[in-house]
C-alpha cells in the first residue's frame, strides 16, 4: 500500500464550536467507511445529499445525525472518491467521528493542504489554480478573495496559455519557413511574426509593470509612516488601528524599532509600519545612540521598500523636518499633524511643486476622516483588480515572465530563422513552466492548419 | 540446439524496402547471421513513391544513418541526379541535404551493396506466418510453407499489410501497384493480439516526360557543387539534371471540387487517416479553398527513364477525372500517363505497443520497423530499420533477454531518438514524418555533425566497419587539433586592427575562436592573421565556424539537456503497477499502462499525461528508490 492509496480525512471547516462542521474523506475507501458508519442505512447516490444516522462501528451508539454527500472518482474536488460529512459542529461529535475514521483500515488524517495536492496530482487543477486555492483559503479581505477566485477559475492560466498560443502561432510561421523551404510560403512570413511578438512583449511588460499589484493584494500593501521624532507617527498608527474603518487583525513582526500593524483598510489588506523618528544629526553613534542610529537606518530602508509612504510632519515645529522633506518624490501622502495646537499652520506651511498636504490632529481627530478616505482611495488605486486582466500574484510567475520577455526581445533581434525560433521556443517554455503545459504537437497543428503544406 | 543448423538465422528481416535493407545490413554488421526475406529480390531497394531522398529532418536522419555506418547515404550518393542543400541560405542547424534519385540506379546500388554484405543472405519468397514459442519468436514460415528457424525477426512490411488501393470507386487489394498485399501475416498479427489500425497515403500519376511541354516551365537547378550525404563519399560522380515546376489553377480546382463525391477520402470509402503534411490535391483544394494555385514539382525518375513524378498532386480520383485535371495544368496539357494516381490504405501497428528498441511488448524477439509503425518516408523507415536491426542482432547474441543492453539513442543525441521516442510515447494518429521542429535540441542535432554525435557510440556498439572507423578517427583528430589551435591563437586589438579586422580597442586579447563568433567573420579572414589556419582542411574549418556560430546557445541548450537527462535517468520498470500509484486519474493510468514508458521523461511526453501525474510518478519512483 503506497501512501497515496491511503484514504485521508480531516475537519475541513474551522475548528471550534459551530452550527455545522464538515469532515471530508478522500480516497479509494471513502465509500467503504461511509458504509460502515451508516450501518444499515441506504447510501446516497453520488452528488445527492441524505441525512444519515452515523453509528460507532464498535458500540453501535449514534455519533451524530449528519447530512452526507458523496462523490465518485474522478468527478470530485480531489479526483478521488470523496465523502463529506456535514455534522453538528460540536467538538465531541467531531472528535468521535475523527477517532472512528482513524480506526478504519487504510485511513489516516490528512496533512496540511493534502486535499489540494491530491487534486493537483489528479490533474484537476494546474499549478496556478492550485496556488489560487491556497490563496483563497488564506484570503482575509474581499478583494483578496476575488483575486483568488478568479485565478482558481483559471484566469491566469487562461491569460498565460493565451499568450503561449499567440507565441506558438508566431513560432509556427518561422518553423514553416524552416521546415518547408520548397513550399510557396512567402518569405515575408518571417517578418509577419514580428509585429505579433512585439505586441506580446508590450502585453507582458504591461502585466509585469503593474506595480506588483497582484502580489501586494496577496501579501498586503506595505505602508511606512515616516517622520521626525514626536511628529505623532505612533499616534497616527494607533488612530488608524482603532477606527472602525480599519480593523486590526493581527500584530506581527514587532521589531525593536519597527512596529507592523496588519489592517483591512477599505477592503484591502495593508501592513502599516511605525518607524523610528528621523534625527540622524542629533545623535552621536555610540552606545544607546548606536541602536537608535540603526533604527533610523531601518526606517529609511523601510521608506525605500514600502509601496506607499506617509510622510508625517509636526505642525508645531518651527521648520519642516529636512530629513523627511528629502524623502518626498511621488508615491507618498504628505500629512501635517497637531493642527489643534497650531491652527495657523494651514496657511503658513508650503511645500514645493504640486504637493498638497493633509492636515490632521491625532489628538482631536480633526481631519482624520478625510485623511482615511484619501488613504483608502490611494490604496485602492494601487491595488485595483481588473477582472479583464488578472494580476500577477506570485514571484514565481514574475520570474518566468521576465525570462520569457528577455527571450522575446532576443527573438526580434535575430535574423537567422533557426535562432528566432530558438528564442521563441524558450519563451513558450517559460510560459509553460507557469501553468505546466508545453507541447510540440500544438505547434504542428498550427503549421498544418494555417499553411498549405506538402508536395 | 538449432543454432548449428545451416538453415538457422540469428535474425530474419521480412521485407526489402528501405527499413528492411537497413535492418538487414545493420544486423549483419553486428555480426549476426542475417537473412532478408522478400517477395522479389529484384525489387529490393525500390522507391515506391517519390524518387528522392532527404529534405529537412529527413536529410538529418540520412546523415545519422550514415554516422551509424548504414547504407542509405552511400546508395543515394551513387544514385542522386539532383543534389540540393535545402535552406542553404539559412543557418547550418536547419540545412537539409536532399537529392532526386534515379530509381534504377538506387535499386541497383542497394542490391549490389547488400549482395556483397558479409553475414547477409537474400531470400526470395515472402513470409506467411511467424512461429512463436512461449511468447518468443522461433521462426518464420515463408511463402512456400517452409519453416525457417531464427532467434529474432524484424518485420518491415511497409504498406503491404492488407494493402488496398483506391482510385475513384475502384478498389484493388495490393501492397503497391501491381504487387499482391500481405494478408496472411496480417492475420498472424491479429492472432497475436497486435493493435492494428488503418492509415492512408497516396501517390500521383506517373507521366511520360516526352509528352510534357518543358519549354514553358520554371526550371529548378541542382546545386553547383553537390554535397554528398555520406561522410565517406568524397564527391558525386552521377550527372546532375534540372527539375521543373508547374502549378495547378482555378480550372483544375473546379474539376476536383465537382468530383469530390468520387474521391474515396470524401465519399467515405476510406477510413484511414492521411498525412496532413503530404495532403492529396483533393485535400488541398478543400482545406485551402482560398489558394488559387498549388505548386507541382516535376521530378524525373531517372537519367535514362522518361518517367516523371509530378510531386504535389497525389490523388485518388477516377481515371477519367485525372485525365481532365491534368489537361488544365500548364505544360501537362498533352501529357501521357504511364501509371495512374491512387490512394492506398494499409494496416499499421500502433507503435505504443513497442519498446524503445522497437521490439514488440507482446512477442519477445519480434521487432517492427518502418511504415508498419505508422511512419511515412523512406528515411524514417530506414532509420527505424537500422535501430531494429542492431537491437535484434544484439538480442540474438545475448545469453538471456535480461542481460541485453539495449542500443538506444535519446532525444538529445539524434533525430532517430526523437522519432522513436515520439512513436512509442505518442503513437501515430496520422502517418508520422520527421521535421526539424520536432527536435528540442535542434541547434545541436545538425546534419553536419551527425558523425561527431554518433560514430563513437556506434563503434562502441560494434556496428561500424573498419574503413569508417579509420576515416572518423582521422577526422576526429583533425577537429581536435583545429579546435585547440583556434583557442590558443590570440592577439591584441592593435595587432588585429593592423591586419584589417574591425575590433574594439578595449585592450582585451581575443582568440581566433572568439573572433569566429563575431558575425560575418570567416576562417579565411583570420588565416591572414594566422597563416597556419589556412592549412586546416575545409571540412574542418566549416565545422569550427559552425561551432562558433552557435557557441552562445550551447550553454542554454546543454542546461536543458541536463534537465532532460535527469528525467530520462529515472527509469520506470516495465512491471510497474500503475494502479498502485495514487493520484492518477483513470484516463492517465490507462495511457501509462498502454505505453509503459521506460523513463519518467518518456511518461511526461505522453499526450494527456498531466504535469501533476508526472509529479505523482516522480514521488512514487523516488519513494521506491529510497
Amino acid at each position: 500500500m503506497t501512501d497515496n492509496m491511503m484514504t485521508i480525512f480531516a475537519l475541513s471547516s474551522a475548528a471550534g464550536k459551530a452550527g455545522v462542521s464538515v469532515i471530508r474523506v478522500s480516497g479509494p475507501k471513502a465509500w467503504d467507511s461511509l458504509k460502515v458508519l451508516a450501518s444499515s442505512a441506504k447510501l446516497p447516490a453520488a452528488r445527492k445529499t441524505s441525512v444519515i444516522s452515523l453509528r460507532h462501528p464498535g458500540t453501535g451508539t449514534e455519533i451524530d445525525q449528519a447530512m452526507v454527500v458523496g462523490f465518485k472518482s474522478p468527478a470530485s474536488f480531489t479526483g478521488e472518491d470523496v465523502i463529506e460529512y456535514h455534522c453538528h459542529g460540536s467538538p465531541a461529535v467531531l472528535d468521535e467521528l475523527i477517532d472512528v475514521l482513524g480506526g478504519m483500515s487504510d485511513h489516516r488524517l490528512a496533512q496540511h493542504g493534502e486535499f489540494t495536492r491530491r487534486a493537483f496530482d489528479n490533474g484537476k487543477l494546474d499549478l496556478t489554480e492550485a496556488e489560487a486555492i491556497a490563496d483563497l483559503i488564506d484570503a482575509e479581505t474581499k478583494t483578496q478573495k476575488e483575486q483568488a477566485l478568479a485565478q482558481m477559475g483559471g484566469s491566469l492560466s487562461t491569460l498565460y496559455s493565451g499568450w503561449a498560443k499567440d507565441l506558438t502561432k508566431s513560432l509556427a510561421y518561422i518553423e514553416t519557413i524552416i521546415d518547408f523551404p520548397d513550399e510557396d510560403v512567402p518569405d515575408e512570413e518571417t517578418a509577419k511574426a514580428f509585429p505579433a511578438i512585439q505586441n506580446l512583449i508590450v502585453k507582458i511588460e504591461h502585466h509585469l509593470n503593474d506595480n506588483r499589484r497582484g502580489e501586494r493584494l496577496r501579501n498586503g500593501l506595505e505602508i511606512a509612516v515616516i517622520g521626525a521624532p514626536n511628529a505623532g507617527k505612533s499616534s497616527l498608527v494607533n488612530a488608524l488601528a482603532q477606527r472602525d474603518v480599519a480593523i486590526v487583525s493581527e500584530m506581527a513582526g514587532t521589531t525593536r524599532d519597527i512596529i507592523e500593524v496588519h489592517l483591512n483598510l477599505g477592503g484591502y489588506p495593508v501592513i502599516i509600519s511605525d518607524t523610528a523618528g528621523l534625527r540622524p544629526d542629533q545623535i552621536s553613534g555610540a552606545g544607546h545612540d548606536a541602536i537608535e542610529l540603526e533604527g533610523i537606518k531601518r526606517a529609511l530602508q523601510k521608506a525605500e521598500e514600502a509601496d506607499l509612504r506617509i510622510l508625517l510632519f509636526d505642525g508645531t515645529a518651527s521648520t519642516l523636518d529636512p530629513h523627511t522633506l528629502k524623502l518626498i518624490n511621488k508615491d507618498q501622502m504628505v500629512v501635517v499633524n497637531k493642527v489643534d495646537l497650531n491652527p495657523d499652520v494651514k496657511n503658513v506651511v508650503s511645500f514645493h511643486e504640486n504637493i498638497s498636504p493633509l492636515f490632521i490632529s491625532t489628538e482631536t481627530s480633526e481631519g482624520l476622516d478625510a485623511f482615511i478616505d484619501s488613504l483608502a482611495e490611494k490604496i485602492s488605486s494601487l491595488m485595483k483588480v481588473s477582472r479583464e486582466t488578472p494580476s500577477l500574484t506570485r514571484q514565481r510567475h514574475r520570474h518566468h515572465l521576465e525570462d520569457c520577455l528577455s527571450f522575446l526581445h532576443a527573438s526580434i533581434n535575430q535574423t537567422q530563422p533557426e535562432l528566432i525560433a530558438q528564442e521563441l521556443r524558450s519563451g513558450i517554455n517559460e510560459l509553460g513552466r507557469i501553468t505546466g503545459r508545453v507541447d510540440v504537437e500544438d505547434l504542428l497543428d498550427v503549421i498544418f492548419r494555417d499553411f498549405c503544406i506538402g508536395k | 540446439m538449432v543454432k548449428n543448423n545451416q538453415d538457422f538465422f540469428d535474425v530474419i528481416v521480412v521485407g526489402g524496402g528501405h527499413a528492411g535493407c537497413e535492418a538487414a545490413a545493420a544486423s549483419a554488421r553486428m555480426g549476426a547471421k542475417t537473412a532478408l526475406l522478400t517477395h522479389k529480390i529484384s525489387t529490393i531497394g525500390a522507391m515506391s513513391c517519390n524518387p528522392a531522398i532527404g529534405g529537412l529532418g529527413k536529410g538529418h536522419l540520412v546523415r545519422e544513418i550514415d554516422a551509424l555506418d548504414g547504407v542509405m547515404a552511400k546508395v543515394i550518393d551513387r544514385a542522386g541526379i539532383q543534389f540540393r542543400m535545402l535552406n542553404a541560405s539559412k543557418g547550418p542547424a536547419v540545412r537539409g541535404p536532399r537529392s532526386q534519385a534515379d530509381r534504377k540506379l538506387y535499386r541497383e546500388s542497394m542490391q549490389a551493396i547488400l549482395q556483397s554484405y558479409p553475414n547477409l543472405t537474400l531470400l526470395e519468397g515472402g513470409a506467411d506466418d511467424l512461429i512463436t514459442k512461449d511468447g518468443k519468436i522461433s521462426g518464420v514460415v515463408n511463402g512456400a510453407g517452409q519453416n525457417i528457424p531464427c532467434d529474432c525477426v524484424v518485420l518491415t512490411t511497409g504498406t503491404f499489410l492488407r494493402g488496398l488501393i483506391h482510385r475513384g470507386e475502384e478498389q484493388i487489394p495490393a501492397g503497391r501497384v501491381g504487387e499482391k498485399p500481405t494478408v496472411k501475416l496480417a492475420e498472424t498479427l491479429d492472432k497475436l493480439g497486435f493493435p492494428l489500425a488503418r492509415l492512408k497515403t497516396g501517390t500521383p500519376a506517373r507521366l511520360d516526360g516526352d509528352t510534357i511541354n518543358w519549354d514553358v516551365l520554371e526550371v529548378q537547378k541542382p546545386d553547383e557543387s553537390p554535397v554528398p550525404f555520406s561522410y565517406m563519399t568524397d564527391q558525386i560522380d552521377v550527372p546532375q539534371i534540372d527539375c521543373h515546376i508547374t502549378y495547378t489553377n482555378e480550372k483544375t480546382h473546379q474539376i476536383i471540387r465537382d468530383n469530390l463525391h468520387r474521391a474515396p477520402m470524401y465519399s467515405g470509402q476510406i477510413d484511414g487517416e492521411g498525412p496532413r503534411y503530404c495532403p492529396s490535391i483533393e485535400d488541398k483544394v478543400v482545406r485551402f479553398a482560398d489558394k488559387t494555385r498549388h505548386q507541382i514539382f516535376l521530378e524525373p525518375e531517372g537519367l535514362d527513364d522518361s518517367t516523371v513524378y509530378p510531386n504535389g498532386i497525389s490523388n485518388a480520383l477516377p481515371i477519367e477525372i485525372q485525365i481532365e485535371m491534368l489537361k488544365t495544368i500548364k505544360g501537362l496539357e498533352n501529357a501521357k500517363v504511364k501509371e495512374w494516381a491512387y490512394a492506398i490504405e494499409y494496416d499499421y501497428c500502433d507503435p505504443r505497443d513497442l519498446r524503445n528498441t522497437l521490439e514488440s511488448k507482446r512477442v519477445k524477439n519480434l521487432f517492427l520497423a518502418g511504415q508498419i509503425n505508422g511512419t511515412t518516408g523512406y528515411e524514417e523507415a530506414a532509420a527505424q530499420g537500422l535501430m531494429a536491426g542492431l537491437n535484434a542482432a544484439k538480442q540474438s547474441q545475448a545469453v538471456s533477454h535480461e542481460t541485453v543492453e539495449p542500443l538506444i539513442l535519446d532525444r538529445a543525441e539524434a533525430y532517430i531518438g526523437v522519432m522513436i521516442d515520439d512513436l512509442i510515447s505518442r503513437g501515430a494518429p496520422e502517418p508520422y514524418r520527421m521535421f526539424t521542429s520536432r527536435a528540442e535540441y535542434r541547434l545541436l542535432l545538425r546534419s553536419d555533425n551527425a558523425d561527431q554525435r554518433l560514430t563513437d557510440k556506434a563503434i562502441n556498439w560494434g556496428c561500424v566497419g573498419v574503413q569508417r572507423q579509420k576515416l572518423w578517427g582521422e577526422k576526429k583528430l583533425a577537429l581536435e587539433e583545429a579546435r585547440n589551435m583556434v583557442k590558443k591563437l590570440d592577439a591584441t586589438p592593435p595587432e588585429l586592427i593592423a591586419q584589417g579586422l574591425e575590433i574594439n580597442q578595449d585592450g582585451r586579447r581575443r582568440s581566433a575562436f572568439d573572433l569566429l563568433r563575431v558575425p560575418n567573420t570567416k576562417w579565411i579572414d583570420l588565416a591572414n592573421v594566422w597563416p597556419e589556419m589556412s592549412e586546416v582542411h575545409p571540412v574542418i574549418q566549416e565545422q569550427i565556424e559552425i561551432d562558433a556560430l552557435y557557441e552562445g546557445y550551447m550553454g542554454r541548450q546543454n542546461a536543458e539537456i541536463e534537465a532532460f537527462r535527469k528525467d530520462e535517468a529515472l527509469s520506470l520498470p516495465a512491471s510497474l503497477d500503475y494502479a498502485q500509484i495514487g493520484g492518477l486519474s483513470n484516463e492517465v493510468r490507462q495511457k501509462l499502462e498502454q505505453v509503459q514508458p521506460a523513463t519518467l521523461g518518456a511518461a511526461s511526453r505522453i499526450p494527456g499525461v498531466t504535469p501533476a501525474a508526472v509529479i505523482a510518478l516522480l514521488r512514487h519512483v523516488k519513494k521506491r528508490a529510497a
